[in-house]
């Protein structure tokens, strides 16, 4: 199922494979795109929910470094973290994503910059992960509901 | 297997939202639980089909398949005419309206990422030394964990 519309991010959950794929251009060089995940201090401007602030642990972006960060939202923390596995300049960045709130559950994304000249760049990233489950646990994640009211409903059902 | 949990729970609230007065909604998640079945309601998105056709590539028997089949009818995933011979299966609508809400979330919420990251490039200096910060000193010293 693909959702495309002009210069929107463009999202692909594949039928065969647990995986996610989203397609975003950007009207700036790809050097700077690359450098807005590398450096940490940027990354942490736009990565996460509106609503959530960003606290950085440690954002070590290269090949076999590690990431760490935290979400903030109404008092509550939800953190993250990963490994770099291949970091190549203005190319592409290889990392796992894990919620520790799941430290079972880790995808594998990709993250590929093309270079489109005239000062352009497509940034593509894959999401693969180890079940179809895993998959529509973190397209469910998108959901307005929040992680917040799901931890009630499963009280709730935990206490039912 | 928290994971799975927190799908299933997902599943619930957004089935709760749409059909508050379905009860069994565990057999919505049963139903879907099953490789088998996940496979058949995949299939079913292409298009309708008979019995027999949904059979053809397990190595089950039919009486297995019609079994499966009911588990998915019971939970309101699928339905089949009563009148026509084939009776062809049919994938009812709120299946895609689920996969296809929680897609168009999850776009959405990366989209908000990627303007908030339009917002940074656009503040960002041009970058005049060529080393990138990848080279840079890392900021964990020693064997990290």
């Amino acid at each position: 199922m693909t959702t495309t519309s002009t210069r929107a991010t463009q999202i692909t959950a594949d039928k065969d494979l647990p995986m996610i794929r989203l397609t975003r251009e950007f009207d700036a060089p790809v050097d700077k795109v690359f450098r807005a995940h590398t450096d940490a201090e940027l990354f942490a401007q736009w990565n996460g929910p509106r609503r959530h602030e960003t606290k950085i642990d440690h954002h070590d972006c290269r090949t076999g470094g590690s990431y760490r960060f935290i979400h903030l939202s109404n008092g509550n923390e939800y953190a993250f973290h990963g490994s770099f596995h291949e970091v190549r300049p203005s190319e592409l960045i290889v990392q796992t994503f894990t919620f520790e709130g799941m430290p079972d559950g880790v995808s594998l994304e990709k993250l590929v910059f093309e270079d489109l000249g005239s000062g352009r760049t497509r940034l593509t990233t894959t999401s693969l992960v180890d079940s179809f489950e895993g998959r529509d646990a973190f397209l469910a994640s998108g959901m307005e509901s929040g992680v917040q009211e799901m931890y009630q409903r499963l009280d709730e059902l935990l206490a039912g | 297997m928290l994971r799975v949990v927190s799908t299933v729970v997902n599943r619930m609230v957004e089935h709760a939202r749409q059909f508050p007065d379905d009860e069994p909604l565990s057999r919505v998640f049963s139903a879907l639980a099953d490789p088998i079945r996940r496979d058949m309601v995949a299939r079913l998105s292409t298009a309708d089909a008979t019995v027999n056709e949904l059979a053809e590539p397990y190595d089950v028997t039919l009486q297995a398949v019609s079994k499966h089949l009911r588990v998915l009818e019971e939970a309101g995933l699928v339905s089949r005419s009563r009148d026509a011979q084939r009776r062809p299966v049919h994938l009812e609508a709120k299946v895609f309206e689920l996969m296809t809400k929680w897609i168009e979330r999850y776009r959405q919420q990366a989209e908000e990422r990627y303007s908030r990251l339009d917002e940074v490039l656009r503040s960002m200096p041009d970058h005049d030394d060529p080393t990138p910060p990848v080279h840079s000193t890392p900021r964990r010293k020693g064997k990290s964990r």
